[in-house]
């Protein structure tokens, strides 16, 4: 039970973190950022570290994201690649 | 090869997505010419790391290291100890007592039984001595007793993850989120200054 949630939470934080960086729009890419962060402390609550899970959960996934959205806000969206 | 493989997707996968992980980071860091992907990027790469680090602490079957609490031995033995030491306080208090006594026994008493006076108050202190040595004895015994009491619910280390990785990491992701925050701020400067974010832009806007 434990490796086949840990493989598919796994793939979807793979798959978030492409996503991210492949986005066009920065908004969209801080987004794609928070479900990557939550992704990840799924997966270490899976994998048993519970305080670095609440930890990224609060800091990573919380502060980071409202950092970078306020960021984009103050200075552009668009983007090139 | 396919075996080797094989088994390093069983087994190993997490290290298999670390290594995915870290190199996409790197790439957004290396290749992207926008400062906010780079900065994703690098954001990216640190959890990656961080996930690197948990999966070494990794272990089957285990819980966190959080120690269960074990009865009521320790607070038994602890009541022991009280006892002991009221009771050599009650000793100490009798040795006075007795001392009183003796002294009150030689003021009062004639010349002849001054001294039998005195040898029953040498007595009655010794005795006293006696039992408060033992009273503070027994205390300590039953502290050592509670302390061997706490001790038979043995700690096996093997029903517990290693907690060192992750109280590194709890500090790599504030660290993490700092340097996040200073990049988005540098980010934010050259965007005032040269009002974009594209760094080939950037650097031609510099060459001029």
């Amino acid at each position: 039970m434990f490796w086949q949630i840990d493989n598919a939470v796994l793939t979807l934080v793979i798959i978030c973190a492409v996503a991210a960086i492949q986005i066009k729009d920065l908004l969209g890419a801080a987004i794609f950022f928070g479900i990557y962060s939550f992704m990840m402390c799924v997966l270490w609550a899976v994998m048993g570290a519970v305080d670095v899970a609440f930890t990224e959960a609060t800091v990573g996934a919380g502060v980071s994201t409202v950092l970078f959205i306020a960021a984009v806000f103050r200075t552009t969206r668009r983007t090139k690649d | 090869m396919f075996d080797a493989l094989s088994d390093i997707l069983a087994h190993k996968y997490n290290y298999l997505g670390f290594i995915i992980l870290m190199m996409i980071g790197l790439w957004a860091m290396l290749a992207k010419s926008n400062l906010a992907k780079k900065i994703l990027g690098m954001a990216i790469f640190q959890s990656a790391i961080i996930l690197f680090y948990i999966s070494v602490s990794v272990k089957e079957n285990a819980t966190l290291p959080i120690l269960e609490h074990h009865g009521h031995g320790d607070e038994h033995g602890a009541e022991t100890a009280a006892h002991g030491v009221q009771s050599a306080a009650h000793a100490t208090e009798s040795t006075l007592q007795s001392t009183h006594d003796a002294a009150q026994a030689t003021s009062h008493g004639l010349a002849e039984s001054a001294h039998d006076a005195m040898q029953a108050a040498n007595d009655v202190t010794h005795s006293a001595v006696n039992a408060t040595g033992d009273a503070l004895h027994a205390a300590a015994q039953a502290v050592g007793e509670a302390a061997a009491h706490g001790a038979h619910a043995a700690i096996n280390a093997a029903d517990y993850v290693n907690p060192l990785p992750h109280v590194l990491m709890l500090t790599a992701i504030v660290v993490s989120v700092a340097t996040l925050g200073v990049a988005l701020a540098l980010a934010m400067k050259i965007y005032k200054e040269y009002n974009t974010l594209d760094e080939d832009v950037i650097l031609e806007k510099i060459r001029q």
